[in-house]
C-alpha cells in the first residue's frame, strides 16, 4: 500500500474518495455496535424479568444452560469427527492425489461448503437419519454401556449423533482448506531433508507437514467449531428434541441447541418471550466471538513465528 | 584411515523385498470381491457394508502382506496411504448422496407450476414463484446494501493508512465472518422492533440481516483481490501525476475487476440459500410480494422449511415442494459458483 | 608402490583397481578382503530430463571413494541436478527422467524393485540452505534419521550415537549443554553442522553436498570446509559449489559442467586432479571458466 502520492495536497476528488471510504468503513463499524448494542437492549426484558414471565417459567440461566449444552456438544461432535477427517483429506489433495487433479479434487470438496443448510436438513432427516437406524441399533446393542450409546435407539435417527454428523460434513471443508492452504506451503526444503535421510511418505509427512501444520489446523478447527456453534437449519430439522440434559447421543430424547431453539420458537412468540429468545441470542455470539478470537490469535501467533 | 570396506547386503535386500506394482489395485479388488462374497453369503445386500468390509480387508491386506515382503516401514506407509485415500472416498460420500437424493426427490415436483405459481389460497398445491420473486428481491436489496459498502471498505483497507482506524476494521471484520445467521436474524429484528414496534416483517429486514453476513465476505474478498494488484501499475500512474482517487478508479478497480466480480457472485451464493435470519424477520406467507417495504415475504430456504414444517394435507406434495425447492436453491447456488469462476478465468487481467 | 599422497596429485588419469587396490593395501588388508567398489558411485552415459528439456546429457563419470569430489561450473549447467540424481531426489520434481545408469557400488540404484528410500539411506545429502526441522529439539534432529531405520534402539545407545555425530561434525562442544532447545535456535554455521551431523548419524557411504556454505558468512565456511577434509576418511564426499577458491582448498578431484548455450543440455567437460584442473586444465572451456573468463 503506498503513501499519499498527491504529496499531501488534497485534491478534492481525493478527499471525496477517501471521505467516501472512511465513511464505508465507519458504517461497518457502526453496524456492528449497533448489533451489539440493540441485541443488549431487546434483551434486556429478560435479564429483569422475574422467572415466572419467562417462558417455561424457568430462570433465565436455567432457561438457557440446557441450550448451550446442547450447542456445544452437538459443535464438539463435529469437531471430533470432522477434525481428523478433514486433516486426512488434506494430505491427500496436497501430497498424495496425482498433480493434475488437484484442483479438480479440491473443488469437490469445496462443493460441500456451497451446499445450503436448509439442504443439509433435509438430507439428515429424510435420508442420513434412516439410514442411520441399524447403525443406532448396533450402537446401543454392543457399546450400550457406554453412556454416549445408552440407547433406547432412535427408530427415526433424529438424534445428537446424526446432527452431528451432519454439523461435521459442513465443517469439513472449511478445516479441509485451511489445512491445504498450510500443507501445501511446507517449505520444500523441510520436505526434501526429511526424505533424504530416508524417510517414507509418510514418516516425511508425520516429521515436517504435519509438525509445520499444527497451529494451522488447530486454528482451521476452532473456525469450523464457531461455525457448527451457529449452525441452525440443519439442527433445527434434524433434532428431536425433548429439553433434557444428556450425553447419551442415540436416543429420542436430545436438547435443544441454542440457534435450533430461537428457530422453532421464534416465530409464533411474542412479549418477554421473544426478549428471552434474544438474550441466549446473546449468549450464543458471545460464545462464537471468543472461539473466534481464539482461533484469530492462534493464526497470528503463527504468522509471529 | 579406516577401512574402506563395509560389508552390507545388495540394495536390492536392504529393505526387504518390494510388492509389485499392482499390489494395491490387486488388495483392493481382492478385498472387494471378498467381501461381496462374505455378504452374499450372509444374506445381506448393502453397498454401505460392502464399502466398509472392502475397506477393512484391504487394508489389513495390504499392510499384513507389505509386513511380509517389505518391511514394517512400508508396511506403515501403505497402510496411511489407503487410509487417506478413503478418508477421501468417506469425505465424498455425502456429497454424492446429496446431490443424488436433491436431485432424485426433488425432480418430481420441479415443474413449470411449481415455477410460476404461488402458494395463495391454494390447499395443498400451488407452486413456489412468490418464493422465487422473494429470494430474487431479497438478495437483490441485501447486494445492493452490501457490495457498495464492503468494496468502498475494502479500497479503504488496501489503498489507505489509517492506523488505528485500520486497525480496529480489520479486527471488526474478523468478528463479523463469525456472527451466527440467526443472530444477524436476531439484530435486523431488534433494530426495527425498535423504530417500528415488535411483531413486524418486512422484505428488507431479511436484507439487513443478509448484509450483516455478506458485508464481510465482500470486504475480505475485495480485500484479497486488491491486494494481488501489484504495486508498480500504481506508481506507473502515479509517475504520469494521476490523483490518488483516478488512480483507483481508473487502474486500480479495472485490473481487480475480474476478481471483484468472482468475490461477489461467490458472497450472494453463500448467503442466497440462508434460511435462519429470513425465519425471524420476513416471516412465511404465502402470496407473492415485490415490495421489500411492505409486509411479509417468501424466500426458497423458508419456503423449504416451511413445507417441510407445515405440510399441507396431503403431506408427501409438500414434502416434494420442499425438495424441488431444495433442488432449485443448489441449482442457483452452483451456477453461481460456477459462472463466477468462469468470469474470473475469462476477464482476469493478468497484471504481470 | 606410490605414496598415498603422489597418488591424489599429478595423475593424469584415474585407475580405479590400482586406486583401490593401493587403499587396500594402505589399510593393511589383502585386496581380496577388501571390497574394491565400497563406497564408489559411477555413472554410465546418465541423461537427466524435466520432461521434454533435457538438463543434464551423457555424463560417464567415476566418483572416488573417500575423496571429496567438487562439481563446478557455472549457474543452470546441471550440476545440482546431477547431484540429486544421485540420491534418487532428482525424480521427485513431477515429470523428471533419468537415462542411463548410475551405480553404488556396483549396483544400479535405478534397477527396478529398488526403493529409492534404500539408496536415501546409504546417500545422505546436506542442502543449501540448513534444514533443522524447526520442531525437534537438536538432540532429536541428530536422531532423526536413527529412529526411522532401526526403530528398537536403546537410549543410551542412541545418545552415544548422537554424541559421536556430533563430535564428528565439531559442533558437540557448542551444543552440549542445549541438546532440547530447538535446532533452529542455532546459527546458521551451526544449523548447517547440524544438518551435517544428522546427515552422518545414519552412517551413509555417500554424503552429497549442494553448496553448503553459501549461505554462511566466511568463518563458518572455513569450519564446514575442515569438516570436510576430516570426513572424507569416512565417507565419499560429492560437493557441488559455484566457489572455485572453495573448490581448489577443500577437494581432492573436481569435475567441470558446462552448457554449450542456454537450452542445451550440461555436460561434463572435464574431471581430474583438482590441482591439475586448476593449473593445467585440458580443455579450453576449462581454463577458461576457472581463469574467470567466463562464469
Amino acid at each position: 500500500m503506498l503513501a499519499s502520492a498527491s504529496g499531501g495536497i488534497r485534491r478534492p476528488g481525493d478527499r471525496i474518495f477517501s471521505g467516501t471510504a472512511v465513511a464505508a468503513a465507519l458504517t461497518i463499524l457502526a453496524l456492528l455496535a449497533g448489533v451489539a448494542v440493540f441485541l443488549v437492549v431487546e434483551a434486556m426484558p429478560a435479564v429483569t424479568a422475574d422467572a415466572a414471565q419467562l417462558p417455561e417459567g424457568k430462570s433465565l440461566v436455567d432457561y438457557i444452560a440446557p441450550l448451550a449444552f446442547g450447542t456445544v456438544l452437538a459443535a464438539t461432535l463435529a469437531v471430533v469427527v470432522a477434525v481428523p477427517l478433514a486433516v486426512a483429506v488434506a494430505l491427500f489433495i496436497s501430497h498424495i492425489a496425482p498433480r493434475r487433479l488437484v484442483l479438480a479434487l479440491g473443488f469437490l470438496v469445496d462443493l460441500l461448503a456451497a451446499v445450503p443448510s436448509i439442504v443439509y436438513g433435509l438430507w439428515g432427516i429424510f435420508v442420513l437419519g434412516p439410514a442411520a437406524v441399524p447403525v443406532l441399533e448396533w450402537l446401543e446393542a454392543k457399546l450400550g454401556f457406554i453412556p454416549f450409546f445408552e440407547g433406547p435407539a432412535s427408530a427415526t435417527g433424529r438424534t445428537m449423533l446424526v446432527a452431528g454428523l451432519v454439523l461435521a460434513v459442513m465443517i469439513l471443508p472449511i478445516v479441509c482448506a485451511v489445512a491445504r492452504e498450510v500443507f501445501s506451503q511446507t517449505p520444500r526444503k523441510l520436505q526434501e531433508g526429511a526424505l533424504a535421510l530416508g524417510a517414507t511418505r509418510w514418516e516425511m509427512m508425520r516429521m515436517t507437514v504435519l509438525p509445520f501444520g499444527r497451529s494451522s489446523i488447530i486454528s482451521g478447527a476452532m473456525l469450523g467449531l464457531g461455525r457448527a456453534l451457529g449452525e441452525t437449519m440443519a439442527v433445527t430439522i434434524i433434532l428431536s428434541v425433548s429439553g433434557i440434559v444428556t450425553f447419551n447421543l442415540i436416543s429420542q430424547a436430545n436438547p435443544s441447541t441454542i440457534a435450533a431453539n430461537i428457530a422453532l420458537d421464534f416465530p409464533e412468540s411474542s412479549g418477554v418471550a421473544v426478549n428471552t429468545l434474544i438474550a441466549s441470542g446473546l449468549v450464543l455470539f458471545a460464545i462464537t466471538l471468543v472461539t473466534n478470537l481464539i482461533a484469530r490469535a492462534i493464526i497470528s501467533r503463527q504468522n509471529i513465528e | 584411515m579406516e577401512s574402506s570396506a563395509r560389508i552390507r547386503p545388495p540394495l536390492a535386500e536392504l529393505g526387504g523385498g518390494a510388492l509389485p506394482d499392482w499390489a494395491s489395485y490387486g488388495v483392493i479388488a481382492g478385498s472387494a470381491l471378498l467381501g461381496a462374497a462374505l455378504l452374499a453369503a450372509a444374506g445381506t445386500l448393502s453397498v454401505a457394508l460392502l464399502l466398509v468390509l472392502t475397506t477393512v480387508l484391504s487394508c489389513s491386506a495390504i499392510y499384513i502382506w507389505s509386513r511380509l515382503v517389505e518391511g514394517s516401514r512400508r508396511a506403515l506407509d501403505r497402510l496411511v496411504t489407503f487410509l487417506i485415500v478413503a478418508a477421501f472416498g468417506l469425505a465424498l460420500i455425502p456429497l454424492l448422496s446429496l446431490l443424488f437424493e436433491v436431485v432424485k426427490r426433488g425432480l418430481p415436483g420441479f415443474d413449470w407450476e411449481f415455477l410460476t405459481t404461488s402458494s395463495r389460497g391454494v390447499i395443498g398445491g400451488g407452486g413456489a414463484a412468490h418464493a422465487i420473486v422473494g429470494t430474487v428481491v431479497i438478495t437483490g436489496v441485501a447486494a445492493a446494501i452490501s457490495v457498495p459498502i464492503g468494496i468502498m471498505a475494502a479500497i479503504y483497507l488496501t489503498e489507505f493508512e489509517g492506523g488505528r482506524l485500520r486497525r480496529a476494521l480489520t479486527f471488526f471484520v474478523d468478528v463479523m465472518t463469525g456472527i451466527p445467521s440467526i443472530v444477524a436474524g436476531l439484530f435486523a429484528y431488534a433494530l426495527f422492533a425498535i423504530f417500528f414496534g415488535p411483531g413486524i416483517r418486512l422484505g428488507v429486514m431479511g436484507s439487513a440481516a443478509l448484509s450483516v453476513l455478506m458485508i464481510p465476505i465482500v470486504i475480505r474478498s475485495s480485500e484479497e483481490v486488491l491486494k494481488i494488484v501489484p504495486n508498480q501499475l500504481r506508481e506507473a500512474s502515479y509517475a504520469l501525476g494521476t490523483p490518488k482517487w483516478k488512480t483507483i478508479v481508473r487502474v486500480v478497480l479495472p485490473t481487480a475487476f475480474a476478481g471483484l466480480v468472482t468475490g461477489v457472485m461467490i458472497a450472494v451464493a453463500r448467503i442466497i440459500g440462508e434460511t435462519a435470519p429470513l425465519l425471524v424477520t420476513t416471516g412465511v406467507v404465502d402470496s407473492i410480494n415485490t415490495n421489500p417495504f411492505e409486509g411479509r415475504m417468501q424466500n426458497l430456504a423458508v419456503y423449504a422449511y416451511s413445507e417441510y414444517r407445515t405440510p399441507g394435507v396431503m403431506k408427501q406434495a409438500s414434502y416434494d415442494r420442499a425438495w424441488a425447492a431444495a433442488l432449485t436453491l443448489i441449482a442457483i447456488v452452483m451456477l453461481l459458483n460456477l459462472v463466477a469462476r468462469l468470469v474470473y478465468h475469462r476477464y482476469k487481467t493478468e497484471a504481470h | 608402490m606410490l605414496r598415498p599422497t603422489e597418488a591424489t596429485r599429478g595423475a593424469e588419469t584415474r585407475n580405479p583397481m590400482t586406486q583401490g587396490q593401493q587403499e587396500a593395501t594402505v589399510s593393511g588388508l589383502a585386496p581380496t578382503e577388501a571390497a574394491p567398489l565400497a563406497k564408489t558411485v559411477e555413472t554410465r552415459d546418465l541423461s537427466l530430463f524435466y520432461g521434454d528439456f533435457q538438463a543434464v546429457k551423457d555424463v560417464s563419470v567415476k566418483i572416488e571413494p573417500n575423496r571429496v569430489t567438487a562439481l563446478i561450473g557455472s549457474s543452470g549447467c546441471g550440476k545440482t541436478t546431477f547431484l540429486r540424481s544421485l540420491n534418487r531426489m532428482h525424480e521427485l520434481t513431477p515429470g523428471a527422467r533419468v537415462e542411463g545408469e548410475i551405480t553404488l557400488d556396483g549396483e544400479n540404484i535405478y534397477a527396478p524393485g529398488i526403493d529409492p528410500v534404500n539408496v536415501r539411506r546409504l546417500v545422505g545429502m546436506v542442502f543449501q540452505a540448513p534444514n533443522p526441522f524447526p520442531t525437534m529439539s537438536v538432540y532429536e534432529n541428530v536422531a532423526a534419521g536413527l529412529t526411522l531405520n532401526s526403530r528398537r534402539i536403546k537410549r543410551a545407545e542412541k545418545d552415544e550415537i548422537v554424541e559421536r555425530s556430533l563430535r564428528g561434525s565439531h559442533l558437540w562442544n557448542e551444543v552440549k549443554d542445549r541438546l532440547d532447545k530447538p535446532g533452529s535456535s542455532l546459527s546458521g554455521g551451526q544449523q548447517q553442522r547440524l544438518c551435517i551431523a544428522r546427515a552422518i548419524a545414519v552412517e551413509p557411504e555417500v554424503l552429497l553436498m549442494d553448496e553448503p556454505c553459501s549461505a554462511l558468512d566466511p568463518v563458518a565456511t572455513l569450519a564446514i570446509e575442515d569438516l570436510i577434509r576430516e570426513l572424507k576418511s569416512r565417507f565419499t564426499i560429492v560437493i557441488v559449489t559455484h566457489n572455485m577458491q572453495q573448490a581448489a582448498r577443500a577437494s581432492d578431484v573436481t569435475a567441470f559442467f558446462n552448457l554449450e548455450e542456454t537450452g542445451k543440455p550440461g555436460r561434463l567437460i572435464e574431471i581430474g586432479a583438482t590441482e591439475k584442473i586448476f593449473t593445467t586444465p585440458s580443455e579450453q572451456a576449462t581454463e577458461d571458466y576457472v581463469s574467470g573468463r567466463f562464469g
